[in-house]
């Protein structure tokens, strides 16, 4: 609550506040091009235009788990340093990281639409990606659920970090648990022997939409660090008063009044 | 009735707020639900012919685990010594307040049903059926797990006694709910039957749920 | 207050007896408060004071004996006539000090309802009323729980340990609204360790 906390927040708000368009602007710019791109690339001869939700599709499972990496130094910082950026940082990224999941989560249940023929199938990667979905959740949940935010920090900030180290470990149980029970994947997302007329326009659309979690991020520390201050100011404002409270007498008298 | 009103508003401002168990009822929810098909294999076909049965027990152990703070949060902080001096009567009041929980931890699981419904392969028709046996079905284990949550007010570890108390009450619920979604989805039972006696259950519990936590409620004073 | 004009309500007890698990705490007691009176109960610890104000309010039932308004209004149980103002302060802290203050006007008065800004501005936290309730500290969470009895007119204060957590300024301030209550035709019980600032008839309790 001292100016001295609120020095650094201070610096980075100044600093948001410059970079903000520009980034804003990249973002514009590269998903534009992203767009463009995807649009002139050539359909696949098996999937047809359906191939092109793949240009959301991958970026947005890609960040899930950038978002959760980025939380999970946020949260180093927390613990170890206990930077008050830190939690902030943490406690923005939440909702985004939850927010790009859920989208992969949905292009690719569009996606395995045509190829399934149902709009979900137990498959391996959707799968982890569902568990990732329930993790953002619990965490958004855990910092709603503690009313004073450095507590909740704390708290959410080793819950991160466990969830970081469990997600191979989930995704390796969940790769085992799919293939005993289907031998082989319906189909493959993605894979590594890319088409050049594929890779470029999907790195285009990764960068333009890391870049999109990088403004909203940003964004999200300001409106965090205000809605902070603004609590800080609230309870000074409770507790302040008292000093120059009217006096016992003073007040009773009003009453008599009133 | 502004004594009521105020009370609803409220319990369901309280459960939206921060700190507030709302929406962590929908998240177990789906937690539970997301689970199940790694116990039982990712088989689409078993999963749709379990899907009602998940749901229930799904809809069932959400809508128990929020309802231990029902009263407790009130006795702890002294609002329900002067929630029973009133002049509403306790068995309103309480009626009053499981309404309120009903429609800020029930009324979400409900609606959250045609997501989880996608998840275990159920078509419209089989989601539409679990989604309306919920609607019919929830309030009464709202109304009957209250009378749970009356009895642990006063205990330190309610909640699990909670459980323990709630979970054979609410079984007719619960055969009556997946009986009904069977019937619409598989048949070879008429929807109608199960379907009226799990709204019959609900209304019974309507009645009985608030006399029944009044008194406990009453009986645990001290 | 517009309590009851003409009638003149009297509070009293008749050989009451208290037994809490199994254990008695005490028996045979009496008591009698008049319209404008105050009844201060004191006692060393665990004489039984809370239990007694308890069983005014009904939150207890008398083991023996019995408890009644003579002369209010027959249609009402002396619980329901009275304010009960016990150790908690009945406050949700994620609710505002208006929204927490609004509730239990609405919910326990009915309608005959003072102006909630009057009813803060008497307790000294008028500044505060769109504040979470959880930011105040215990004086002015005890401050709020004071404005619910302004903001519904009762005939009775049941008061534990009223002045608890309140500063000099605050227990000034409640002792003027006492006086108020009992020039308004009101009775007050209250348990209490030190002086309430108004004059009251004592009742010991235990020995």
């Amino acid at each position: 609550m001292s100016l001295i906390d609120l020095a650094n927040p201070t610096r980075f708000l100044a600093l948001a506040a410059r970079l903000s368009p520009w980034l804003a602007l990249v973002t514009v710019v590269l998903l534009a091009a992203g767009l463009y791109l995807s649009a002139l690339a050539p359909d696949d001869y098996q999937q047809g235009a359906t191939v092109k939700i793949m240009f959301i599709h991958v970026p947005n499972a890609w960040l899930s788990m950038f978002v959760w990496g980025v939380m999970s130094i946020a949260s180093l910082g927390t613990l170890v340093w206990r930077h008050p950026l830190a939690d902030v940082a943490a406690k923005a990224a939440a909702p985004i990281g939850a927010s790009f999941t859920f989208l992969a989560l949905l292009t690719g249940s569009l996606w395995g639409r045509p190829m399934w023929g149902t709009y979900w199938e137990w498959d391996a990667r959707l799968t982890s990606v569902l568990i990732l979905f329930l993790m953002y959740l619990g965490l958004m949940a855990l910092w709603r659920a503690v009313e004073d935010p450095t507590r909740a920090a704390r708290a959410a900030a080793v819950l991160t970090l466990v969830g970081a180290l469990n997600l191979p470990i989930i995704k390796f149980s969940v790769d085992w648990w799919n293939t005993l029970h289907q031998p082989a994947s319906v189909m493959r997302m993605g894979g590594p022997a890319l088409d050049k007329a594929f890779l470029i326009p999907l790195l285009v659309m990764a960068v333009g939409f890391t870049f999109l979690f990088v403004t909203l991020h940003v964004a999200a520390m300001r409106n965090e660090i205000l809605r902070r201050r603004v609590r800080s100011l609230q309870m000074m404002q409770a507790r302040a008063y008292q000093g120059s409270a009217p006096s016992g007498g003073a007040t009773s008298q009003a009453v008599g009044a009133a | 009735m502004t004594a009521l009103g105020a009370l609803i508003r409220r319990d369901i401002r309280i459960a939206l707020r921060i700190g507030g168990g709302a929406l962590i009822g929908v998240l177990f929810f789906l937690t539970v639900v997301v689970l199940m098909p790694f116990a039982v294999g990712p088989d689409l076909a078993l999963l749709t012919r379990l899907g009602p049965a998940i749901l229930w027990l799904g809809a069932l152990l959400a809508s128990l685990l929020t309802l231990d703070r029902l009263f407790t949060a009130d006795h702890e902080d002294g609002s329900l010594d002067l929630i029973i001096m009133s002049r509403t009567p306790l068995e309103l009041a309480c009626a009053a307040k499981a309404l309120a929980h009903w429609l800020a931890a029930g009324l979400p699981l409900v609606i959250a049903t045609p997501v989880l419904g996608l998840l275990l392969n159920l078509d419209a028709t089989a989601t539409g059926a679990v989604a309306l046996t919920l609607l019919a079905g929830t309030p009464a284990l709202t109304f009957i797990g209250m009378i749970g949550a009356a009895l642990a007010v006063t205990m330190s570890r309610g909640g699990l006694l909670l459980a323990v108390l709630v979970l054979p009450l609410s079984i007719p619920v619960l055969i009556f709910g997946v009986a009904a979604s069977q019937a619409a989805i598989v048949g070879p039972l008429p929807f109608g039957a199960p379907f009226s006696i799990l709204c019959a259950l609900s209304l019974v519990s309507f009645v009985i749920g608030p006399f029944a936590a009044a008194t406990s409620l009453r009986n645990g004073l001290d | 207050m517009q309590l009851s004009p003409t009638l003149s309500p009297r509070l009293f007890g008749h050989d009451v007896r208290c037994v809490r698990g199994g254990r008695e705490v005490f028996a045979g007691l009496a008591f009698e408060a008049r319209a404008g009176e105050a009844l201060a109960v004191t006692g060393h610890n665990g004489a039984g004071k809370t239990s007694l104000l308890r069983l005014i309010a009904g939150l207890l039932l008398p083991a023996g004996g019995t408890i009644a308004i003579a002369d209010g209004d027959s249609e009402l149980t002396v619980p329901e006539q009275a304010h009960y103002l016990g150790h908690r302060d009945a406050l949700k802290p994620a609710l505002s000090v208006r929204e927490n203050l609004t509730f239990w006007a609405d919910f326990l008065g009915g309608g005959m309802i003072r102006p909630i800004p009057d009813c803060l501005e008497a307790v000294g936290i008028a500044h505060a009323i769109d504040l979470p309730a959880g930011y105040l500290s215990a004086g002015q969470r005890r401050r709020l729980s004071l404005a619910r009895l302004l903001a519904v007119p009762r005939l009775l204060w049941l008061l534990d340990e009223p002045t608890a957590a309140l500063d000099v300024a605050g227990q000034a301030m409640f002792a003027g609204l006492m006086r108020e209550h009992l020039a308004g035709g009101g009775l007050i019980v209250a348990a209490t360790h030190g002086p309430l600032g108004i004059d009251t008839s004592e009742l010991r309790i235990g020995n």
